[in-house]
């Protein structure tokens, strides 16, 4: 089929899903609704395949399917086409949101039938794929920023989709303010770009690239860059713009797995990875990149370690493995962070699906300190989570693991990498197993904490069929990626995503290749300290309860710190919101209204004055007219006769 | 005494009256409060008006003069006859004939 169609289709299918449901929201029953929304988004995935195959089939220079649907505008030199492009990078990007996108949907009949507004939900999420689409697919900055607001839109309307819950809307508008500081700054980058290159379009910014690396603080590079991260960190989480994402988990699990773990959050990942020559020659900007993301990986996974909401550990793991990507990019480890992006959609949707499954089995129930034992009564839930949790600990041959220690592995080794940042990682690996295994040991495992008038059951088999989809790709996926390392002792086994992403990554200046024996100890350091902190989680949370709670409060102030969220909300609220609504308030009270109102106000007196002093000459006394005509003839007749 | 300008009548007498009549007349308009005096000095600045065309006609030997005061005086008919009703329509309404009622319809 030919290449503009299948496009069509692809980006489209979607927005017609939207339109049927939007169109007549109260009318679809949920089944219905979900039929059309599943379909739509199916369609999609189809024909994502179907581009996918015709890219492989291409040789591998040049690889790229460039579809210019019409000239968007043109104003001088600055044209923008609706074009869209699929190559390396984003023929991973549509296959992940296209396909994880689907089961979610489907996941999401089960989830929310008994919803009132669930044609209204399908909606949104067909309109969310739409708009991610157009972020991947998009062949420059402005067509993916398009996308980039669509899907803050879809975000903001998805979280707060229960919005008769004061809290839930309020985390709504959380996400939709935290995410616009971020789109101000992207807005500033694309400026910034322009004004250096002259164009927004990828494959030409990506050809500008300077050949030296630029190494102050406020050249055009730099800060174009710096304001595009900026702009990444109010979409991906990271600090300091990553206060909505945990928030955020007042939207249903399904969008929560969606939107806030494999698809959305994962944007600012992807455009950084677009633009990767331009990044790679601003080291400033890297350094920033890998600092922010190694200390977001560590701060979000103490904060998870405290959290007792099934849904907030999650999110907070989220904003941790997001910061690892972010490391991976920082350090010039490009293929390694959409790598990590790709194994962590499944894994993390997946854990996130589950989450719904044992939120709906507990009938709405989110507190771990409530469930427990929950093995016994949802098995494919729980095998299936089982796999996600090996898999995000980084056991070896899980997705996870590949992931994960190709970052570290960078990290330690790029000449853009520091031991610093590697120990930060093996930290946030090591707090990662941590929380999870007591996630898994507080929830699955140990004895039932469940209050004797719920009664926990498995999902329906359209939950769980996605759980068993996501379960596998989390076990297999990281196969494609093998190190060499490893693969060596696996028959030869080559590592296909280097492969693959080779002609789209540029290379890291300086980079010499990796002796074996390192990256087997740095490999050996991660995985043993992961296996240590799961094995004492396990110790801590099935064996003997009792034990966690006497360290919390023998370190009651770090606990609180730590479980408080380190305040930052508060500071946030102390520090710049408080101040801003005063300065507000302030603006209004004594420069609109007394300042700008009273001028107005004055004016307004001085001409209705005015008026009353000159009003006084039309009376509507007829003889007074009479005179002032009269008048007016003897003077205008004496001025002829004089002159 | 130089008795030539009392017994040689010529143009300037008849300019004259017509000042005089006309500025009557005006003095009536400016002044008095009654429609029907108001009405009738009207008349009296049109009919000095017309002294002046007729005297100019006949001082200049061309007909134009008199022809305009025709149209003049029909004017004058057909102001009076305006005046008039609204005269009646307000003795009518009022029992009294006072321009001030006039100013009533002010907006």
């Amino acid at each position: 089929m030919n290449h503009s169609l299948l496009m069509a289709i692809l980006i489209l299918a979607p927005f017609v899903g939207f339109l049927i449901n939007g169109a007549r929201y109260k009318k679809h029953s949920g089944n219905v609704a979900g039929s059309i929304a599943t379909v739509a988004v199916a369609i999609s995935f189809i024909s994502a395949i179907l581009l996918v195959v015709d890219l492989i089939s291409m040789p591998a220079e040049g690889r790229r399917i460039a579809v210019s649907f019409f000239e968007w505008m043109a104003i001088d030199k600055f044209k923008v086409n609706a074009g869209f492009v699929v190559d390396q990078i984003s023929a991973i990007m549509i296959l992940v949101i296209t396909g994880v996108g689907t089961l979610i949907h489907l996941f999401s009949i089960g989830y929310m039938h008994h919803d009132k507004g669930v044609a209204k939900y399908f909606a949104y999420l067909n309109l969310f794929i739409f708009n991610m689409l157009l972020l991947v697919l998009g062949d420059s900055l402005l067509v993916m920023f398009v996308g980039w607001e669509g899907v803050g839109l879809c975000s903001y309307l998805l979280i707060g989709f229960w919005f008769t819950d004061k809290e839930k809307a309020a985390a709504g508008m959380k996400a939709f303010i935290t995410n616009r500081i971020g789109d101000a700054a992207f807005l500033l980058g694309m400026f910034v770009l322009f004004i250096t290159f002259g164009t927004l379009n990828f494959s030409e910014l990506n050809a500008l690239a300077p050949t030296v690396a630029e190494s102050t603080w406020l050249g055009a590079l730099t800060l174009g860059t710096l304001f595009l991260f900026i702009g990444a960190t109010g979409k991906s989480a990271q600090i300091p713009l990553y206060v909505w994402l945990p928030d955020a988990m007042a939207g249903p699990t399904p969008v929560s797995a969606l939107i806030h773990a494999a698809t959305m959050v994962t944007a600012g990942v992807y455009m950084i990875v677009r633009l990767n020559p331009l990044f790679i020659m601003a080291p400033n900007t890297m350094m920033v990149i890998a600092i922010i993301g190694a200390a977001t990986a560590v701060f979000a996974a103490t904060i998870g370690i405290t959290q007792n909401d099934i849904k907030k550990v999650l999110a907070y793991s989220t904003v941790s493995q997001l910061g690892y990507m972010f490391l991976a990019v920082g350090v010039g480890a490009f293929g390694a962070a959409m790598f990590h992006l790709m194994t962590h959609a499944f894994f993390k949707a997946l854990m996130f699906l589950g989450s719904g499954s044992v939120i709906h089995g507990m009938h709405e129930e989110q507190d771990i300190r409530k469930m427990g034992g929950l093995k016994k009564y949802m098995p494919i839930t729980h095998i299936t989570f089982v796999m996600g949790w090996l898999a995000i600990i980084g056991t070896p041959l899980f997705s996870g693991f590949f992931s994960k220690d190709e970052i570290l592995a960078y990290a330690f080794h790029s000449p853009m990498g520091s031991p610093i940042l590697w120990a930060a990682g093996v930290v946030g690996a090591t707090l990662t197993a941590f929380y999870m295994t007591r996630l898994m040991a507080l929830t699955f495992w140990g004895k039932s904490r469940v209050s004797p008038d719920v009664h926990p059951h498995e999902s329906s088999a359209i939950m769980t069929i996605p759980l068993i989809i996501l379960a596998i790709l989390s076990v297999f996926a990281g196969w494609i990626g093998v190190p060499h390392v490893i693969g060596e002792h696996l028959g030869h086994m080559p590592n296909f995503w280097e492969h693959w992403l080779h002609p789209m990554i540029s290379p890291i200046p300086g980079w010499t290749a990796i002796d074996h024996t390192t990256e087997w100890v740095l490999m050996g350091c991660s995985v043993g300290l992961a296996t240590v902190s799961a094995i004492v989680a396990y110790q801590f949370y099935v064996k003997s309860p009792e034990t966690p709670k006497k360290i919390a409060e023998s370190i009651k102030p770090v606990y609180n710190l730590v479980n408080n969220k380190y305040f930052v909300d508060e500071a946030y609220f102390g520090g710049i919101i408080n101040p801003l609504i005063n300065l507000s308030k302030n603006t209004w009270y004594y420069i609109d209204v007394n300042f700008i109102d009273k001028m107005t106000f004055w004016a307004g007196d001085l001409v209705r004055g005015m008026g009353s002093f000159v009003r006084s000459v039309q009376t509507g006394n007829m003889q007074q007219y009479a005179m002032y005509i009269g008048i007016g003839v003897v003077v205008a007749l004496s001025f002829v006769i004089m002159r | 005494m130089n008795t030539e300008f009392i017994t040689n009548i010529g143009l300037t007498h008849y300019l004259v009256l017509a000042a005089l009549l006309f500025v009557i007349g005006m003095a009536g308009v400016l002044v008095r409060r009654n429609v029907i005096v108001l009405l009738m000095s009207i008349e009296l600045m049109l009919n000095s008006v017309n002294l002046t065309f007729v005297a100019f006609s006949k001082y200049l030997g061309i007909l134009d003069g008199h022809i305009m005061v025709f149209f003049v005086m029909t004017i004058a008919a057909a102001e009076a006859a305006v005046g008039l009703a609204l005269a009646v329509s307000i003795f009518k309404r009022f029992n009294e004939v006072n321009i001030r009622f006039f100013e009533h319809l002010k907006g």
